[in-house]
């Protein structure tokens, strides 16, 4: 593997940063009472998205998810603007404000969505991989879900599947340590949910989710094995989310004390050290760019709430498709 | 016109997709190399190979899933569930995932997929084995529903199903997979939502669908020798259903009954029905009659599971009652 050039570092330090100040927004949107539903913020996760989804060709790569699926497609490029717009419940979302916070879709970045039912999204990633196989394609499928989603039998069907079939599918499980409010120590018997893997005689790796050098590192092996081989594998990507499993969470069941000290791991500031270290910026660049994401973030705030709502009569349009 | 059996003219319409689409495949348990747990994919494994009638593990809602992200990305499985009663476990890949995508996507990712296999009681399974899903299938927005044994219209049913880029649930019968009729050979369709009138009749329109449609052709063949002529209507496709067909008949006999299988509680012939009333109501010389399932889980016993199926004789009563006779 190739190490990230500098150009990279800078790279993932903004679409990180990008994605944090974007949640953040989301998080005062929500409490602003600018949207409503469901909210599921991505902070504290962001090396996860961003190490991952650089090590995949983007846009050829297929790439399916969970509802904590806001920062995922823009890594893969989408606007923030048509995440935002979503987030609103827009005509211009990326979903035309069908689908929502949980339900983030582009065909054309082969973003197969944000999905809102634990587990519920592994099958289809089975199915995609069907598809690369039965083409002969050169691709694969990342399949990110929470660590709460090996619990759900669907998780074990298509794993199984994938193995019995050799489908070039890339199992990742964003360890955050808590299914909502039940933490996964008390839901799983396992110390090492990659060690689900064991079950299905299918390849597994523990990554370490908190540090983007590393998850891209690692990532970047997993996603080339995988499309040369072209047999599935189960990634237990270490991760913590620093926010509430949703904005409506009062974190009762974790201490202050733990959040503290999963923040002094915070993957923003560990790659900031790195490039300071490695002489790749300075921090009048990470003001700069601060600034820079602050105006993408607030640019795509005004157009969201600029943009039309659907219409009424639309309310019938993708019900069948013609 | 050849006269081949219900499980061949399934046959006949998969086997005429896949040779003309690739993207087309066939997924189930038992459907390759036991060909078909009741012989209705016998030999296309060896006509079409491992990759494309492929053997799954039972797992009804892993591969059901698995036939949904296929379609997202241009595949046109055909998910064969042994029967719908397996299918439940499937429910959250058909009604959350399969039927919601296209629309919770904004148009994005439709769902072209066929999910097929025999639905309703067989004889003598018990419970589990015994049960109709259709009601709950056609009120859940995004899918198409089709029911129909006679080999003809599941032919050219199922073709339209596999070419549709819906998901679209195809409920069979395993009573009737050996019953015959006659089947037009090659490129034959018929359009989703197009019912078919089974027998011209003025007295009574009986409403029939699957396997029922047998038994009204039966009450029909016996009440014309008490000079009762029963309408019967099949409807095919149940959602979307073909109202207009029944609004028209109705406007002509003044009376309706709807034979269903399943229990009676929010069922498709309640919805018939109310449509009916609103649409009709001043053609109706007699308040509407249904006829289903009773109330209970299906027992094994052969003659209380007879009781417990809409029968012929039920129905006849049903007519007769709409008649005051």
């Amino acid at each position: 593997m190739p190490a990230p050039t500098n150009a990279q570092l800078v790279e993932f330090y903004k679409d990180m940063l990008l994605a944090r100040r974007f949640e953040e927004r989301c998080g005062q949107l929500y409490v602003q009472q600018k949207f409503s539903g469901f909210c599921h913020l991505y902070i504290g996760q962001e090396a996860v998205s961003t190490g991952s989804l650089n090590a995949i060709r983007k846009g050829q790569d297929y790439v399916i998810s969970g509802y904590r699926d806001h920062v995922q497609p823009i890594t893969l490029g989408m606007t923030p603007r048509e995440v935002m717009a979503e987030m609103l419940g827009k005509a211009t979302g990326c979903a035309s404000g069908r689908g929502g916070s949980m339900h983030m879709f582009s065909s054309k970045l082969r973003y197969l969505g944000g999905h809102g039912i634990v587990g519920g999204q592994v099958p289809l990633a089975a199915g995609v991989g069907w598809k690369i196989k039965s083409m002969k394609e050169d691709l694969v499928i990342l399949c990110f879900m929470g660590d709460a989603a090996i619990n759900q039998g669907q998780f074990h069907e298509a794993l199984n599947m994938a193995a019995i079939w050799d489908l070039p599918c890339i199992f990742i499980i964003e360890n955050n340590l808590y299914g909502m409010g039940t933490a996964i120590s008390r839901t799983c018997s396992l110390n090492v949910l990659a060690d689900r893997a064991k079950g299905y005689n299918m390849r597994q790796a523990v990554v370490d989710g908190r540090n983007v050098l590393n998850t891209y590192a690692q990532m970047y092996e997993i996603v080339e094995e995988t499309r040369k081989t072209s047999k599935p594998i189960l990634v237990e990507m270490q991760t913590y989310r620093f926010r509430g499993h949703s904005m409506s969470d009062p974190q009762t069941y974790r201490l202050k004390e733990e959040v503290e000290r999963e923040r002094q791991q915070d993957c923003l500031q560990t790659l900031r050290d790195h490039m300071v270290a490695q002489k790749v910026a300075t921090d009048d660049d990470f003001d700069k760019w601060e600034e820079e994401i602050s105006e993408i973030v607030e640019d795509s705030v005004t157009f969201a709430e600029e943009s039309p709502e659907p219409e009424l009569h639309t309310i019938f349009d993708h019900v069948l498709a013609p | 016109m050849a006269i081949i059996s219900l499980r061949e003219a399934l046959r006949q319409a998969m086997t005429e997709e896949m040779e003309r689409d690739p993207t087309v495949f066939l997924m189930g348990e038992e459907v390759g190399e036991y060909n078909g747990a009741y012989k209705v994919s016998k030999g296309m494994l060896q006509q079409f190979g491992p990759m494309r009638v492929v053997d799954s593990p039972i797992s009804e809602a892993g591969f059901c899933g698995l036939g949904v992200g296929a379609a997202m990305v241009g595949m046109r499985p055909i998910i064969e569930m042994m029967t719908w009663n397996f299918a439940i476990q499937a429910f959250d890949q058909i009604i959350n995932h399969a039927a919601k995508m296209l629309y919770m996507s904004g148009g994005q990712f439709p769902i072209p997929m066929v999910i097929r296999g025999p639905h309703g009681a067989a004889h003598m399974l018990s419970a589990q084995h015994s049960q109709c899903v259709d009601h709950m299938l056609v009120n859940v927005p995004g899918m198409i529903v089709i029911s129909t044994v006679i080999p003809a219209d599941a032919k050219g049913l199922m073709k339209s199903a596999i070419r549709n880029n819906n998901p679209v649930c195809f409920l069979e019968s395993e009573m009737v997979y050996g019953k015959e009729g006659e089947v037009p050979e090659g490129e034959y369709l018929i359009p989703i939502g197009v019912g078919d009138i089974k027998r011209k009749g003025e007295h009574v329109t009986l409403v029939a669908w699957n396997k029922m449609v047998y038994v009204a052709l039966e009450v029909a063949e016996e009440l014309a020798q008490e000079g009762i002529e029963v309408e019967i209507l099949d409807p095919r496709t149940l959602q979307p259903l073909d109202e207009n067909m029944i609004f028209e008949s109705v406007r002509k006999t003044h009376r309706l009954v709807v034979l269903e299988e399943g229990w009676g509680i929010s069922t498709i012939g309640n919805y018939i029905v109310d449509r009916t009333v609103t649409e009709c109501f001043d053609d109706l010389d007699a308040p509407p009659v249904r006829v289903h399932n009773h109330f209970v889980p299906m027992p094994y016993n052969e003659t209380l599971e007879h009781e417990v199926l809409p029968n012929k004789e039920r129905t006849i009563e049903a007519i007769k009652k709409v008649l005051y006779r």
